[in-house]
């Protein structure tokens, strides 16, 4: 069975035909061609492939497309205005977040998230926060880094 | 994964309609327990009824004496909006990960019945009522064994409603790996007398007569200190035996007691 599926992807609007089973993240990044969200595990752990569905951080592994139809979702690809990179992707330069870089986008994604629902976080929450979010390079200590200075600049 | 006939319902009569026409269907609420399983190709089903968006099935009521859970209502929101129950809130907030208990639903926990989950003991530690399209069934009946319900075929939980204790507490030594419980013990004092359910030990939840006649006599965690579980018939792999389960029981109930009392 094949469905059309239709939403907004950072802040554009898209469709296409897929099969049921299609993944989100596989309609993003094969469909869109919005590769900058990654496929790490594949098994709900890893946390590479966290995406925002209205808001939101959701794994897009374990989401159909069909189940975003309808909805709002950002991909890293979406965070940067005018050229200009969002507050925490900005902490993330500054702070050398990140190692080989495959856990970054969803890292970035994740912590966006994290900030809407607690603005300024202790060293503790984030480490906590961060739970669903695996660095194999152990990276950990730059991304805690990163996320508190970005909590500072984004007011919180 | 194998590909299926998706269909989203706009309310419960329609999904029910959708699953009976269905030759293997399953609903899918947040998916959470289905896709994955899908995608290791232990369960193939031809259909997906996407209950997901009914609005009846969405949101937590609070009511004089209960807390009332709709089935597609994600952790979340439960850890969120439950506030009448501080224990059921806490135990919501132990669920997975933030983008998991963004999309994780309490119905699809409950009607999995996955021996680690955590929801199974709120429902018995709390006395729970599950109201299905059909009919209302009590905890205690709905858990059968290891990912067996009472739930009937094409039969879909609508909600869960949760009496308000007086005092409760869950305490769960999560597998650090997936957070799912190795154990966790649900500990509640009601007017009715105390309940003490375990989760994560055994092939199901279960309940533990000998602490909750103790504790019913005198609610402190000395009163259950000598109360063990055998060990025969516990889950037992990699990440702990069954004699460690069962002394794990005995140390999460005298956590879950301290911190309810």
């Amino acid at each position: 069975m094949t469905i059309a599926v239709a939403m907004k992807v950072n802040g554009k609007a898209v469709s296409g035909q897929v099969e049921a089973r299609t993944l989100l993240v596989q309609f993003l990044r094969e469909n869109l061609r919005l590769t900058g969200t990654h496929v790490g595990c594949d098994t709900s752990q890893c946390g590479a492939c966290v995406v925002h569905i209205n808001g939101k951080a959701v794994k897009s592994c374990t989401t159909l497309a069909a189940q975003a139809d309808g909805t709002e979702v950002t991909t890293i690809e979406g965070l940067a205005r005018d050229g200009k990179l969002h507050p925490m992707q900005e902490a993330f330069r500054e702070h050398h977040a990140l190692q080989c870089g495959f856990c970054t986008p969803g890292m970035v994604m994740s912590a966006i998230d994290m900030l809407r629902r607690i603005p300024r976080p202790d060293e503790a929450t984030i480490r906590h926060e961060l739970e669903g979010n695996i660095c194999r390079c152990t990276g950990y200590h730059n991304i805690v880094k990163a996320i508190q200075a970005a909590a500072k600049v984004m007011g919180g | 994964m194998y590909n299926f006939n998706y269909h989203r319902a706009g309310s419960v009569d329609e999904a029910v309609a959708l699953m009976a026409k269905a030759s293997d269907g399953r609903f899918l609420a947040g998916g959470h327990s289905l896709l994955p399983t899908m995608k290791q190709r232990l369960a193939q089903p031809t259909d997906l009824i996407d209950i997901g968006r009914i609005a009846a099935l969405n949101g937590v009521k609070t009511e004089s004496n209960a807390v009332v859970v709709g089935a597609a209502t994600p952790h979340a929101e439960v850890n969120a909006s439950a506030k009448a129950i501080p224990a059921l809130m806490a135990l919501a907030a132990k669920i997975g990960d933030p983008h998991v208990r963004h999309r994780g639903t309490i119905g699809g926990s409950i009607a999995n019945s996955d021996p680690a989950a955590d929801y199974p003991a709120a429902l018995v530690g709390l006395g729970a009522t599950v109201k299905t399209n059909k009919r209302t069934i009590a905890a205690d009946d709905f858990f059968k064994g290891l990912f067996e319900t009472a739930l009937s075929d094409g039969e879909m939980v609508v909600s869960v409603s949760f009496p308000k204790p007086e005092a409760a507490a869950y305490m769960k030594f999560p597998q650090p790996a997936s957070r799912f419980a190795l154990v966790g013990v649900f500990v509640a004092r009601t007017s009715g007398g105390v309940r003490v359910a375990v989760t994560g030990a055994g092939p199901s939840v279960f309940r533990v007569k000998a602490m909750e006649d103790a504790l019913k006599a005198k609610f402190t965690p000395d009163a259950i200190k000598g109360i063990t579980v055998p060990a025969k018939g516990l889950n037992s792999d990699i990440h702990g035996s069954a004699e460690y389960r069962a002394h794990l029981v005995n140390v999460m109930a005298r956590r879950a007691v301290a911190a309810a009392a």
